[in-house]
């Protein structure tokens, strides 16, 4: 089997929905970007979404724009990228995901990117401003790489554009969860769920909400509608800006987080369980 | 009907899944609703009656006569707000109200498009917002108050680099945020498709004019044509209906402090990537970071080119050139002195290039400069970089 079944095998370990916990890579620099990554995962995280940043990060809110900005300038790039995936993947057996923007992977040549993500120890790589209709040179390499191609459906997609998507993508559907950039938001839009019933309905891989998912009652709303994980970025990555004049205490506020949040949906089973009994 | 979304293996459509059924959409009513009829007898409506065209094709005596071959300008300093990018904005304007959608944002960079943009969304009842980098709000402070009084919404954006580049990311964002009732009137033939081909189809009526003034005039076509590239939208209108003819085409690019320091010299000294949803050249480093783009005038100050210019370069059918900070303001003080006209910046880069290549033309050799807009707005720049302009 590929490395790509490590995704795969994460969402037949029967603990649903995941919590996919995503930080910027580089960010406030190399080594506490790392540590944060570690202590994300020894803190009960599922899988990791490691964002190399780009410097136009358009599907992007403040918070992670400006934690890209912050990395940029503390000397991250896609070779470092590779070794902080290699660094984290010592530690850790999770799935390591990468999250970035086309241009990231076409300057280092489409095949060679995947082929050394793969090497480092990285299980999918997300690319934001990627279509179905781009992706094909994208998706092929990642295959002979054994990464999963992860994919994007937002409430905008056609019925016959997402029969496109499916077709591509392997691992899970990221499910665009808000209209907009990311960044933390209030609620849970109807049209989000309605979104995530119907996709399940056309597909039986693991479909995962990102964008504007913050507070374990998100998580509850959405596990409810059959989300098999949720992706958090935004709560967790401005952790590590809040705390930049505080570092001891950065890596305890991330872990409080990732803690609350794995654990609501726990919570909600157990009162489900003891109302039964 | 599909239309490519390519040129060659430039352009397509790098954008984040939600704006996907946007472009759909607007690639739909690109095929449908602008070759209709309703849709063309408006265009021409607000063209003629309201932008005021034709613009003159200009035979300039003077210059003629200092550069020894025959020297027209494309007069689109005299479009209704001063420059080119009106034919584009009135065309989208319209557009977005045949599509039924009531909002409008944009992007500006030297504040032209900005300023066309609020234009055809006051006339057409629209309402606008325009995202511009406060450095560049700094740099155009006239246009930013023709904007405001218009009634367009101005939206400092401080993110990067604070130029157009970021104004661009600002304005995607909305969209994406907005995008079921918002129109994104996109400046220039950049972008995801069908933008490119959206926006050149809108901008072509120069060079169509062109074809037909000079033909009246000379009963020939040009030898050779020029115009500045920024993004490219007054060289793609003035070039495309030339391509298939024996027209020596030139692309005037900003070379800024010169190749080896800061410039915007996209096509002559970058290498192709994805930026703003496109596949074209851009200035950018080994990882694919985009880097700063650097020119005097805010119009060209962008590290990316629309695609089809990547194209063009790319065949050899237009010749790219940089050109320097130093060489647009003496070239923007002489169209001033020579010919009584104040190009724009932008404009004054071509103007340069045309006073460099006219050395290898004929004395009867027919060369046309896209004088893309007027300089009012940089009277106070360039004053201020040559102590008056003497």
């Amino acid at each position: 089997m590929t490395s790509g079944s490590r995704i795969a095998g994460a969402f037949r370990s029967g603990k649903l929905p995941l919590l996919v916990a995503c930080t910027v890579a580089g960010d406030p620099d190399f080594a506490r970007s790392v540590r944060i990554a570690r202590c994300l995962a020894a803190s009960g995280a599922d899988m990791l979404e490691l964002v190399m940043p780009f410097s136009d990060p358009v599907a992007d809110g403040p918070v992670i724009q400006d934690a890209g900005a912050r990395a940029l300038s503390a000397g991250m790039n896609t070779d470092r990228l590779f070794t902080l995936v290699r660094d984290v993947r010592k530690k850790t057996e999770i799935p390591l995901l990468i999250m970035t923007y086309a241009n990231i992977v076409i300057q280092r040549g489409i095949p060679r990117f995947y082929h050394d993500a793969a090497r480092a120890g990285a299980d999918g790589v997300v690319i934001a401003d990627l279509p179905a209709e781009e992706a094909g040179p994208f998706c092929d390499a990642a295959r002979d790489a054994g990464i999963d191609p992860i994919l994007f459906v937002s409430p905008t997609t056609s019925q016959e554009r997402l029969g496109r998507i499916l077709s591509l993508a392997t691992g899970f559907i990221y499910l665009v969860a808000a209209m907009g950039v990311t960044g933390v938001r209030e609620g849970v839009a109807p049209e989000t769920l309605a979104c995530l019933r119907a996709v399940k309905l056309r597909t039986n891989l693991p479909v995962v909400p990102g964008f504007g998912i913050s507070a374990p009652e998100h998580i509850r709303t959405y596990a409810e509608a059959g989300a098999d994980g949720v992706i958090v970025g935004s709560a967790i990555v401005r952790i590590v800006g809040e705390y930049a004049e505080r570092p001891a205490e950065m890596e305890e506020a991330a872990r409080r987080l990732v803690e609350e949040l794995t654990g609501a949906p726990l919570h909600m089973e157990r009162r489900e369980a003891d109302a039964k009994s | 009907m599909t239309v490519s979304t390519r040129f060659g293996p430039y352009g397509g459509r790098f954008v984040p899944e939600t704006l996907m059924a946007a472009l759909e959409e607007l690639d739909e009513a690109y095929r449908t609703i602008v070759p209709s009829a309703g849709f063309r007898k408006e265009m021409d409506y607000y063209l003629q009656e309201y932008a005021g065209r034709e613009t003159p094709l200009t035979f300039c005596r003077n210059m003629s006569r200092d550069l020894s071959c025959r020297v027209y300008l494309k007069r689109e300093d005299l479009l209704h707000s001063g420059a080119h990018k009106l034919n584009n904005a009135l065309g989208q304007a319209l557009l977005t109200r045949f599509m039924g959608k009531r909002r409008i944002i944009a992007e500006t960079g030297a504040g032209q498009h900005g300023v066309a943009a609020a234009i055809a969304g006051a006339a057409l009842g629209l309402s606008v917002e325009v995202y511009m980098g406060i450095e560049d709000m700094e740099r155009q402070a006239l246009n930013v108050a023709r904007m405001q009084m218009l009634g367009a919404k101005v939206r400092p954006v401080i993110s990067g680099s604070r130029t157009l580049k970021d104004a661009i990311n600002e304005a995607l964002r909305d969209w994406v945020a907005n995008v079921r009732d918002t129109h994104y009137l996109i400046g220039s033939v950049v972008g995801p498709h069908p933008f490119p081909s959206l926006v050149r189809d809108f901008q072509t009526v120069i060079g169509r004019e062109i074809r037909r003034q000079i033909l009246e005039k000379e009963a020939r076509l040009p030898d050779a044509m020029v115009a500045c590239v920024g993004g490219g939208s007054n060289a793609i209108g003035m070039f495309h209906p030339f391509l298939d003819d024996p027209v020596i085409l030139y692309g005037a690019e900003a070379g800024g402090e010169g190749l080896s320091g800061k410039h915007g010299a996209t096509l002559c000294a970058g290498r192709p990537g994805v930026l703003h949803g496109t596949y074209t050249y851009l200035i950018q480093d080994a990882f694919g970071q985009i880097l700063e783009s650097h020119s005097i005038s805010a119009g060209l100050d962008y590290p990316g080119v629309g695609p089809e210019h990547s194209f063009l370069h790319d065949e050899g059918r237009v010749i790219y050139r940089p050109v320097t900070d130093g060489e647009a303001i003496d070239s923007f003080l002489y169209l001033s002195r020579t010919e009584g006209i104040i190009p724009a910046l932008e404009s004054a880069h071509a103007v340069a290039l045309a006073r460099t290549i006219s050395d290898d033309l004929d004395t009867d050799s027919i060369l046309v400069i896209n004088l893309s807009g007027r300089g009012d707005k940089d009277v106070a720049q360039v004053a201020a970089l040559t102590g008056g302009g003497s």
